[in-house]
């Protein structure tokens, strides 16, 4: 609570001193605007939905990209911990992709699937997957093995064992893999949107990349705000529980 | 509505099933030999062991660090395989881990995802035939027996080293299990936490009467708890002698006959560890 305080008031203090400065004519305001102009590009395309519209496009490939790569990275992840050969074969290839910015995924996605919303998944789901998958390899590779042989003791068998041992004993692991694919995901969903335009959504990515070419910087700035909430938002919203849980029931720190 | 009581009834018949005594079981082991694959050729970590423990009866392993205790009670709890020989509880060939012998671990086998209470549930989860009021009926008496009653919703971090085993302890017994494994459990503590462990392990092993095999390096600790006490030598891991300990209970670790009968062992250790250094 006093954090957010702060930080509203050093905005104000910043957007003060900065619409100051642009009124003094400090800087031409076509290079950058001054703060309420910004504010009002927001309002306007607030009130007439492309914004929203253009927000909920991203939402959703982001999602479904995030989603499916959770899906898939997760349990392989588990695998690759299990069996050698997974992890010799799968788990080295994914370190390799994992170094590879996602973006170099759109020239492909775009061949294969063309300028649709197949091609935006699989930018974010290539984002995703493979740190998961080392994160979640890692976390499972690293338990003390006493987990184990103790749920052996008490009758833990295969599935169950996976579910209520490996799983949240690795959890923490789990979660910054989570977290790190998250970043991936949305990164790399921002730079393809900027890079193609997809038929069939307009996303914040492309808001941007159309208020440069329209030199309109308020837009621009205002789309930048604009993504700086939702990933700040999604990040709150996604990790704040699991990290609160881990905190209380772990007692980790962070 | 009709139904609601009979339920009720059947719940409270499978707690009481459930907390009903388990019948203590002997436990023989014949023969058994056991090497590992180390970096510098085999190592022979048991060989040749021979031990039976009666129903209800509390045996102590003591041996110097490496003389195969934990690798022993693994054997024993089904977690790994003997090389040769064979173990036996009332006449049945262990060929796995079992419900019918618990464990407690030397390091800390506690999971840290669960609270107290969660921990405990973990094996009776895994019973069938339990309704979940009534595991966390189960669960709930075995708190109480170890008096942690309080600290049913804590997470394992916010507990003290005692009270970790103590938890350990509530959820070996939980399953009701014939056998009790107990690995070193109170190795970690300090004097005072241990001697009042003690006392509470005592008081619960009368209450509910389980065969109990308990390795530790402590010849006092082996002195104050045991029915026996089986002396272990290393390379290879050997049973050298076994005590009888005739003292009347409960035992203060600072008596002078648990003194005089520690003293007596720790000679016999002693007498066993030059054939290490000769090795
Ligand atoms: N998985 C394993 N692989 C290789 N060697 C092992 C393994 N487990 C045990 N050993 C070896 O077997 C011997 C007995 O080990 P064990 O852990 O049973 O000793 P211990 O009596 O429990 O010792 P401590 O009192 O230190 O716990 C040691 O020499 C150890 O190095
Ligand atoms: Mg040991």
């Amino acid at each position: 609570m006093r954090r957010t305080l702060t930080f509203v008031a050093f905005l104000l203090v910043v957007g003060a001193i900065w619409e100051s400065l642009v009124a003094m004519g400090a800087w031409r305001e076509v290079l950058l605007p001054r703060p309420t102009r910004v504010l009002g590009w927001l309002a306007e395309s607030l009130a007439d939905g492309t914004l929203v519209t253009a927000t909920l496009v991203t939402a959703r490939r982001l999602f479904t990209g995030y989603a499916i790569g959770v899906v898939v990275g997760l349990p392989l992840g588990v695998l690759a911990a299990r069996f050698r050969v997974l992890r010799d074969s799968l788990g080295v290839v994914a370190l390799g992709l994992q170094t590879l910015p996602s973006v170099c995924w759109v020239p492909m996605a775009l061949l294969w699937f063309g300028q649709t919303e197949a091609a935006m998944l699989f930018v974010v789901v290539m984002g995703t997957t493979w740190s998961l998958l080392l994160a979640t390899e890692a976390g499972v590779r690293g338990l003390p093995p006493v987990y184990l042989r103790a749920a052996r003791t008490m009758g833990s068998r295969g599935f169950h064992t996976i579910l209520h041992v490996l799983l949240p004993a690795a959890f923490p692991a789990i979660v910054s893999g989570l977290k790190q694919g998250w970043a991936f995901a949305w990164r790399s969903l921002m730079a393809a949107e900027i890079f193609v335009t997809i038929l069939t959504g307009f996303g914040l990515g492309h808001l941007l990349h159309y208020g440069r070419e329209l030199h309109a910087m308020d837009q621009v700035l205002g789309v930048m705000a604009v993504i700086v909430s939702v990933g700040l938002l999604a990040e709150h919203l996604l990790f704040g529980p699991a990290e609160r849980w881990l905190r209380i029931r772990f007692g980790l720190g962070g | 509505m009709l139904t609601e009581p009979r339920t009720d009834a059947s719940a409270a018949a499978t707690v009481s099933a459930e907390l009903a005594l388990a019948a203590p079981t002997r436990l023989s082991i014949r023969g058994v030999s056991k090497s590992f694959a180390g970096r510098r050729g085999p190592v022979q970590a048991l060989a040749g062991i021979d031990l039976d423990v009666a129903e209800g009866q509390f045996l102590c392993l003591l041996g110097p660090s490496g003389c195969g205790k934990s690798t022993l009670l693994a054997l024993v709890a089904g977690l790994d395989f003997p090389d040769c020989g064979e173990i036996h509880t009332d006449g049945h060939r262990v060929t796995g881990p079992g419900r019918d012998r618990m464990v407690m671990f030397q390091e800390s086998a506690l999971f840290p995802w669960r609270t107290a209470l969660g921990n405990v549930l973990f094996g009776l989860e895994l019973k069938p035939g339990l309704t979940r009021a009534a595991r966390r009926e189960v669960a709930r008496y075995y708190l109480d027996l170890v008096g942690l009653t309080r600290f049913a919703h804590a997470a394992i971090h916010e507990l003290s080293g005692g009270m970790r085993q103590r938890v350990a302890l509530a959820r070996a017994l939980a399953p009701n299990p014939s056998v009790l494994l107990m690995d070193e459990p109170f190795g970690a503590l300090d004097a005072m936490t241990r001697e009042k462990l003690y006392g509470d392990l005592q008081a619960i092993w009368s209450q509910r009467r389980k065969t109990i095999l308990f390795v530790t390096h402590n010849v006092r600790e082996a002195c104050v708890l045991a029915d026996r006490v089986a002396v272990m030598s290393p390379h290879p891991g050997r049973i050298v002698q076994v005590f009888d300990v005739a003292l009347p209970r409960p035992r203060d670790i600072n008596s002078e006959r648990v003194a005089a009968l520690a003293s007596r062992i720790t000679a016999t250790l002693a007498g066993s560890l030059p054939t290490e250094t000769r090795r």
